[in-house]
């Protein structure tokens, strides 16, 4: 019916490649114009090709201190990715059977996906900035001199930033394990049991198998959308910025390619990310099929 | 007799605490803080501080003129004016584009892996900076950029266009290049669910392809349209990178008036446009949600 080689063939693979040609067209020149000469500017031509605007950024030139942040996102992005998959997949199981308050929580988290993502963030930095509030106040009524003399705020990475984040990948994660255990053949576990597993080996012997690719592709949400989130964490990591951070400041200020050499080396650290991830994801079903 | 129950027990665990850490994430990040929003939005403040209190002058100094229509619009309304103009544009294009990828995929794309590979095709940038993705469309609509040098080399325009960059249409560009993917992959699953008999028997009753798709196929895809169009809605609504970077931090939206406060430190104010943006994403989600049950979906 939709035949190969038909007339709305050609349309819609046009209008597919189209898509992709619009989807990677602008990332892919960015990353040539990042190997650009000590004369290049932000336009084509390139002008000449050399590793000048990658120095440029390793040595720093003027910018914040990319690496210390670079190296802060990562942490952070690692942190965020171990809670989402922990307790994405805890989640994940008590939602097999319906608890108490479980399509209450379920609304929430769609919830969390949709609201915006600054009206969160202030949110968030208020709570912060009210239990501030209440430390100086305790510090001052109980004269903890520590407290009066060096406490600044309690807004931080892993204090505020961190939670912003899991409302953003902890939804993704726990719709993955929705859409696996809707799909999921129950036979097994109760196999299992039949041959006397108990609840803890019946999970990790047949249950966890049969889910680590998609656990894989949780912990891949975790690590990237976290490493790159912005809108939410825009108002609540505290003295500190990530990458992103940074990185939004830099689009106002720099003019020069060192920018794309960032883009290139944060857009690699992606890619590595997610080619790690779908090659273990392809792996483990290779065993799984075997 | 003892040892049974003990198995029981390990049968038949409580699975429900299991839920716990996930529901403490959203109590003290999400429920706790939009309660806070509201509350604060009714409080005075100073340069300094924020002091509680139960007043109404950070809504009225919101509404201040709106309901006066001599001078024109007021800020407000021309904000949220602009806001859904974005979200409306937005909104057309990505579904247009998102149905016509999905559609592609389902349906012309016949072996499995080769689906698989295409689809993560579409999805891997999602899982990269969005502020690179727009940082990356200078080179290519800068006043030296790409599609100048490409119009002023056919002769099609004399003098670079300027309003490629910096401009509703770079705004536009920008979100329909990073939330596209929010359309595909609900409408995708919807599509893969409907049943090719169904569509085979379309076919064999005499419907042409523009009659199965516009009758039986975008019918029976509703539900992941839905999904994908409340998506693309609400974060365009509270959008306020895309417009401040690509839009040069010269245009409006909900987003960046909140986020503009927030930096002066005008928290209730900042609580107060907060509360409004969110009743209002609420009332489209509600007239959208109507129509379906999410949970069905997955």
């Amino acid at each position: 019916m939709h035949k190969v080689g038909s007339y709305g063939f050609f349309i819609f693979l046009s209008i597919f490649t189209f898509f992709v040609i619009f989807l990677y067209g602008p990332i892919i020149s960015i990353i040539l114009l990042s190997f650009q000469g000590a004369s290049g500017g932000l336009t084509f031509p390139l002008n000449g090709l050399s590793l000048h605007w990658f120095v440029e950024l390793w040595k720093g030139s003027g910018l914040v201190d990319i690496g210390a942040s670079f190296q802060r996102s990562i942490m952070l992005g690692i942190f965020v990715m171990v809670l989402t998959v922990l307790l994405s997949v805890t989640a994940g199981l008590a939602f097999r059977k319906p608890f108490f308050g479980s399509d209450l929580l379920f609304y929430t988290a769609i919830g969390s996906l949709i609201v915006p993502s600054i009206v969160l963030s202030l949110g968030i930095a208020l709570e912060f900035r009210l239990i501030d509030n209440l430390i100086i106040s305790l510090g001052e009524q109980f004269g903890i001199q520590s407290i009066i003399d060096n406490f600044q705020t309690s807004l931080g990475m892993y204090t505020s930033g961190f939670g912003a984040q899991l409302t953003w990948t902890l939804p993704f994660g726990l719709l993955i394990m929705f859409a696996i255990f809707n799909r999921f053949d129950k036979s097994l576990e109760e196999a299992a049991r039949d041959l006397g597993a108990n609840s803890f080996q019946t999970f990790w012997y047949v249950v966890l198998p049969i889910i680590a690719p998609s656990i894989v592709g949780i912990a891949l949400f975790g690590f990237t959308l976290s490493y790159d989130e912005l809108a939410r964490s825009s108002q609540v990591m505290g003295a500190t910025n990530t990458l992103p951070l940074d990185l939004r400041g830099l689009t106002t200020t720099v003019t020069t390619p060192i920018i794309y050499a960032l883009g290139t080396i944060t857009t690699s650290v992606s890619f590595l990310v997610i080619g790690i991830s779908l090659t273990i994801v392809y792996l483990l079903r290779l065993r799984k099929s075997k | 007799m003892s040892t049974l129950k003990t198995k029981t027990f390990i049968f038949q665990p409580k699975l429900w605490w299991l839920a716990v850490p996930f529901a403490s994430v959203f109590l003290a990040y999400f429920v706790v803080p939009l309660g806070l929003t509201i509350i604060v939005s009714f409080w005075d403040y100073t340069e300094y501080s924020i002091i509680p209190d139960f007043i109404f002058s950070n809504y009225s100094y919101i509404f201040e003129g709106c309901f006066s229509f001599e001078k024109g619009l007021c800020l407000t309304f021309k904000t949220y004016l602009s806001t859904f103009f974005f979200c409306f544009f937005t909104w057309a294009i990505t579904l247009l584009l998102g149905f016509c990828v999905a559609y592609f995929l389902v349906f012309y794309v016949n072996s499995i892996p080769l689906q698989i590979t295409l689809f993560l095709i579409c999805t891997i940038p999602f899982w990269t900076s969005n502020v690179i993705r727009m940082v990356a469309w200078i080179p290519l609509l800068g006043r030296n950029g790409l599609v100048n040098d490409l119009l002023l080399s056919m002769g099609i325009v004399r003098e670079p266009v300027e309003w490629l960059l910096y401009s509703n249409f770079s705004v536009i560009l920008a979100l329909v290049h990073l939330y596209t993917l929010f359309m595909i992959v609900p409408i995708f699953n919807s599509m893969l669910r409907i049943d090719k008999g169904v569509i085979e028997a379309a076919y064999d009753a005499g419907a042409n392809q523009i009659q199965v798709i516009t009758n039986v196929i975008i019918p029976l895809c509703k539900p992941g349209i839905i999904i994908g169009s409340i998506f693309v809605i609400t974060v365009v609504m509270g959008d306020f990178l895309t417009i401040g970077i690509m839009g040069g931090q010269q245009l409006a939206s909900v987003g960046k008036i909140i986020n503009t406060e927030m930096n002066y430190l005008q928290l209730p104010g900042a609580a107060a446009n907060s509360v409004i943006l969110l009743v209002i994403t609420i009332l489209v989600i509600i007239m959208m949600t109507k129509l379906i049950d999410i949970r069905k979906e997955l």
